[in-house]
């Protein structure tokens, strides 16, 4: 009856029934009405944690060691049981930063780190590649021996059966073809597929009834209960002593290894992460799961001693393989029906787990292998493509095909090898190893991606060598001498007992070294540098808590024209543009076009983006269109909070004092000149003081006088009106100066800029001097000045700059055989004005300080000397003058030489007038 | 629900004890010979234990559910 | 006998109008325009009190009074400074350079005249 035809329509029947689930999963999701939105539905899709390796494998563990089996589902139970710590917040992070995978997971974690996430890909895939063997060699025996039926014959050894009637290979094509229905109808922007999860929970149920029928079946059809197979067992030595464990602490430790092992296997397996965190519809739900999954772990368990107990006594020992008891009790029984329907509960095992496995698999070789080397080589012209979501999802497609294919190819090879049957806790042991990027990133905001990478590498390699090549090396591939000797003949370096290290059982002792040189390594790294902004921000985002979500990285901005192309071309045109509406509306905007270009849009694009291609590569697409301004430090630094505040804080307040210092010495130095400023302010409030009250003095002595004494003579009296005159106007004209210097110093004085003729305004000055000089019987010169030089200048400035130095230079030379000599002559730039005299000169000391205020050289002290005439304020206003107009004013001179006072002007004026502070 | 701190650290704590009924040294007060319930008494602490953890684990978060 | 008077100052206007002032107040009056010929003159003619100005060439009034003050000769020379400066410390430093007195420029011819008898008195 249970012919080869009625097994495959039953098997194609319940994977249509599947699919027609899923397809209506699917739909109902479409139009806003999940079908999956339930706890129950989440805890039972969680269930895909029991693949064939529980459904057949549990009763092999447990015939072989007892209660073995057990630690294998403690452990989720324990991780669950920490499910608000750790997985609620996973949820919270995922679903926050759109994470498809759990590489996406980690490679966002540390600054959206392409190489991290390939890393992560790799391990995944050739930790798991066997796994997914395991299953098909599972369903491909369990049909083999089903079709055997009424006899019960193990399955020959895989090689023995030919390529194309070996039934694991149509297992694996069939699959394919299924997950790809499944997992890429579509690409969603969260990768999320209801209608696998649907089929999934629903593959639990039957799963979970195909073990409970066949364990009620065992106990109560072929027993009378529980206490009738324990007290038979007992009765018989060699089952009894699966009753309980060798009292020896290395077989608790490595019983707890495994609880240890499989709580975090329940969580960082691809398709553990992948149902338990990506497809989560609602954080929620986590509440019930916590004790639903628990329990369902408990059911699928409660007969799985009994049922091994069973076996052990009803077949002869090595006749049947302790792994298919489940079917083989129930067929040697006679119940065809209770046996097609445990193949059909394996069969549920084994797709849900090569599905789920496979999509996530396939997301993350497509998202963080292929697309981040695809789009970096520019000759494919990837960047340039219109169109890419057609291509993403061919990716996906063939990265199933080619899983699947490997998992076969695995399989035939590996046969009944013992790499096959440790299988599971070696993929354990490889998932393991995403434990401390992954917790350590969400509870550690130090961890870097040179450090996570360096931890994972170390646990890869170290896991590698201790588990996976022994693996090989047990199943023949590799000299037997490796595992006795070691590498080379190396003792140290013997894969199980590295560095001498022995009496653990070889999945703690891996465990033990790769675990060790992870976290060394990720936390050493790590320590290393402080995160950058990038590996800061993303840590505050994860260990934080999700509420920062929504804050962009992005410090600039590209407009919908830009980024909706770009979803475009990874969504497709349809799904981008709801996408984007969505966006909009969500924004209280009624179009996609209004929708401003600024950094909220350009994080909601790369969300999108991230849920398709992950996040790794969807930063890269989104910066070859963001016109990026340079990402300012503090901008990120705005976004983070305590931890990277504080730093960035206490990076603020080293710079603040280190600026403090700065300013301090600084403000020293200011002090200092301001000091020497206000002695020199004083100075010169003295020296005004004293030249006013100068004048003052015989003003005020002449006048009292004459008020006195009204009688004084004519002749006196008219001498003394004339002192008091030109006193006065000494004054005036001291007062004048200090006003016009005032101006000139502050900038408020006005200039009049045209161009001059040099040799007029020397001439003019000299006239308007010539009875000065006349009186004095002094010669002035003027046969040096060359004709026709003309500069931009202020005329009356000029002017004024002219008699401040002939008047200068009459007040010097002797009387009677004084000889003041002006010159004029020019050079391509400049014209060059010297004005020389023959009376005692200038010391060289002096030389500039006669520039300075009511400084006047002369006898080489410093004291003002000349009275009626000079106002010492002559010098400095011409030099500022000078200078004003781009030019010098110095002197040369030798004392007992004469002096000869020069200025230079530019012939051309130059940028004068555009001088702040200048007037005009 | 799980999101309050108090549930949390309630399920913290049942995380723990956990942790001691599953493992060393409690474990070996059990391993021996004998019956309880019809079962051997390691099985029967185990599976026990396990259905009253998760009982528990029931009782915190459906309890404080609102 | 008339008192004997010196007057020291660059400043040729002001050295007219106490020339004039004084005289008429009936004093012997001497003129000298820098601290050098202050000094001979105050050897040669032996004043009773000098008048004498801060800023000036060659010496300063503070340098000349000191040295008329080392001269024990002069003990009982009265030495009035006139400054245009009118700074405390100056006034200070002239007091403590001997100076009997200390008036700033400008000042009333009147008070001058009256501190100058006082001082002689």
């Amino acid at each position: 009856m249970l012919q080869g035809w009625v097994i495959v329509l039953a098997s194609f029947l319940y994977l249509g029934v599947l699919f027609a689930i899923a397809w209506y999963a699917d739909h109902r999701s479409d139009h806003g009405r999940s079908l999956i939105a339930s706890p129950l539905v989440y805890a039972l899709s969680l269930g895909v944690y029991c693949t064939t390796w529980t459904f057949y494998g549990s009763v092999g563990r447990a015939a072989a060691n007892g209660i073995g089996f057990l630690p294998i589902y403690l452990g989720p139970t324990l991780l669950f049981a920490l499910g608000g710590f750790i997985l609620y917040r996973m949820i919270r992070i995922a679903k926050a930063n759109r994470i498809t995978s759990i590489a996406d997971f980690v490679a966002s974690r540390y600054g959206k780190s392409q190489l991290l996430g390939g890393l992560v890909t790799v391990i995944a895939v050739v930790g798991v590649i066997p796994y997914i063997a395991l299953q098909l060699k599972a369903v491909s025996n369990s049909f083999t021996i089903l079709g055997n039926y009424p006899e019960i014959v193990m399955p020959a050894a895989v090689g023995a059966v030919p390529l194309f009637q070996d039934s694991a290979l149509y297992v694996a094509m069939i699959l394919a073809a299924f997950t790809i229905l499944f997992g890429t109808r579509h690409l969603d922007a969260t990768e999320r597929h209801e209608g696998m999860v649907a089929a999934i929970a629903v593959e639990s149920v039957v799963k979970l009834v195909a073990f409970l029928a066949v364990g009620a079946f065992v106990v109560w059809g072929m027993h009378d209960g529980v206490g009738d197979i324990f007290a038979r067992a007992a009765a018989v030595p060699e089952v009894a002593t699966r009753l309980d464990r060798a009292d020896a602490p290395a077989a608790y430790g490595s019983w707890g290894t495994l609880i240890f092992l499989s709580l975090f296997a329940s969580l960082l397996l691809p398709r553990q992460f992948q149902i338990a965190v990506v497809e989560n519809v609602d954080a929620t739900h986590l509440n019930r799961a916590v004790w639903l999954f628990p329990l369902y772990l408990f059911l699928i368990n409660l007969f799985v001693l009994p049922v091994a107990l069973a076996g052990l006594m009803h077949f002869p020992p090595g006749t049947v393989d302790a792994d298919t008891f489940v079917l083989t009790l129930p067929m040697a029984h006679q119940q065809e029906t209770l046996a097609l329907f445990v193949f059909i509960g394996g069969l549920s095992a084994a797709t849900g787990m090569v599905i789920v496995e496979t999509i996530a698999l396939s997301t993350m070789v497509c998202n963080d292998l292929v697309m981040p080397l695809l789009l970096r080589m520019p000759w494919l012209g990837l960047a340039a493509k219109a169109d890419l979501s057609g291509l993403l999802l061919e990716i996906r497609r063939w990265a199933i095909a080619i899983i699947l294919g490997l998992g076969y190819l695995y399989f035939r090879v590996a046969g009944e090898a013992y790499a096959l049957v440790s299988i599971g806790l070696i993929s354990f042991a490889a998932v393991a190893q995403f434990a401390p990027v992954v917790l350590g990133g969400i509870f550690w905001k130090g961890g870097t991606r040179d450090g996570a990478v360096a931890g994972l590498a170390a646990g890869f390699v170290l896991w590698a060598y201790t588990l996976l090549l022994p693996s090989f090396a047990k199943s023949g591939w590799l000299p037997e001498g490796f595992i006795a000797h070691g590498l080379f003949g190396i003792e140290l370096l013997r894969p199980q007992q590295l560095f001498g290290l022995g009496g653990l059982d070889e999945i703690t002792h891996c465990l033990v070294w790769s675990l060790l040189a992870n976290l060394g390594g990720y936390i050493g790294i790590s320590l290393l540098r402080v995160p950058n902004a990038r590996e800061a921000r993303q840590a505050t985002l994860f260990v934080g808590g999700a509420d920062v979500a929504g804050h962009s990285m992005w410090g600039g901005s590209a407009g919908v024209g830009d980024l909706l192309p770009l979803a475009a071309r990874f969504l497709g045109r349809e799904r981008a543009e709801e996408a984007f509406q969505r966006h909009a509306r969500s924004r209280g905007l009624r179009a996609i076009d209004e929708l401003p270009a600024d950094a909220r849009l350009v994080n909601f694009a790369e969300n999108q983006l991230a849920g398709a291609i992950g996040s790794a590569s969807a930063r890269v697409m989104v910066a070859s269109v963001v016109k990026e301004e340079p990402l300012g430090i503090d901008e990120v630094m705005n976004i983070l909070d305590e931890a990277s505040q504080v730093r960035a804080y206490s990076r603020e307040l080293e710079e603040k004092s280190q600026e403090l210092t700065r300013a301090t010495a600084e403000l020293r130095d200011a002090n200092e000149r301001l000091r020497e400023l206000d002695r020199m302010k004083d100075d010169f409030i003295s020296t005004v003081t004293h030249e006013l009250r100068t004048p003052l003095t015989s003003i005020r002595a002449f006048s009292e006088m004459l008020h006195e004494d009204p009688k004084t003579d004519l002749e006196q009296r008219t001498k003394f009106l004339g002192i008091i005159v030109s006193e006065t106007v000494r004054l005036s004209r001291l007062i004048n100066q200090i006003l016009d210097l005032a101006k000139l110093e502050s900038g408020r004085a006005e200039w009049t800029v045209t161009a001059i003729d040099v040799d007029e305004v020397i001439h003019e000055a000299a006239d308007s001097l010539t009875a000065l000089f006349a009186e004095k019987r002094v010669t002035l010169d003027l046969s040096g000045l060359d004709k026709g030089l003309t500069v931009m200048a202020d005329r009356d400035r000029l002017m004024q700059v002219m008699v401040n130095l002939l008047s200068n230079a009459l007040k010097f030379v002797p009387a009677d055989s004084g000889m003041v000599r002006v010159g004029a002559e020019g050079t391509a730039s400049e014209v060059r004005v010297s004005v020389g005299d023959n009376g005692p000169g200038i010391h060289a000391d002096d030389h500039e300080v006669i520039f300075d205020k009511f400084r006047q050289g002369s006898g080489g002290t410093d004291v003002l000397t000349d009275k009626p005439q000079g106002t010492g304020l002559g010098l400095p206003i011409s030099r500022q003058i000078i200078e004003y107009f781009n030019g010098r004013l110095w002197v040369e001179s030798a004392p007992g030489a004469g002096a000869r006072f020069l200025f230079t002007l530019p012939r051309q004026a130059g940028d004068n007038d555009k001088k702040t502070g200048g007037g005009t | 629900m799980i999101r309050t701190r108090l549930t949390s650290q309630r399920l913290a704590f049942l995380f723990l004890l956990g942790c001691i009924f599953f493992n060393y040294p409690l474990l070996s007060i059990f391993n021996k010979s004998g019956s309880f319930l019809g079962m051997p008494p390691l099985f029967a602490w185990l599976m026990g234990s396990w259905v009253v953890l998760i009982a528990l684990m029931a009782f915190v978060v459906e309890r404080t559910r609102d | 006998m008339a008192n004997r008077i010196l007057i020291v100052d660059d400043e040729p206007n002001i050295v007219i109008s106490l020339e004039y002032l004084l005289k008429k107040e009936g004093f012997e009056v001497k003129v000298a325009t820098d601290g050098e010929a202050a000094l001979s003159q105050a050897a040669d003619f032996r004043p009773d009190l000098v008048l004498l100005d801060v800023m000036m060439p060659k010496k300063s009034g503070f340098e000349v009074c000191e040295s008329l003050r080392a001269d024990a000769t002069l003990a009982d020379l009265k030495i009035i400074m006139l400054t245009a400066k009118g700074r405390e410390t100056e006034v200070t430093k002239g007091l403590a350079l001997g100076a009997n007195a200390y008036i700033t420029k400008p000042f009333s011819t009147k008070d001058l005249v009256a501190r100058i008898k006082t001082l002689l008195a």
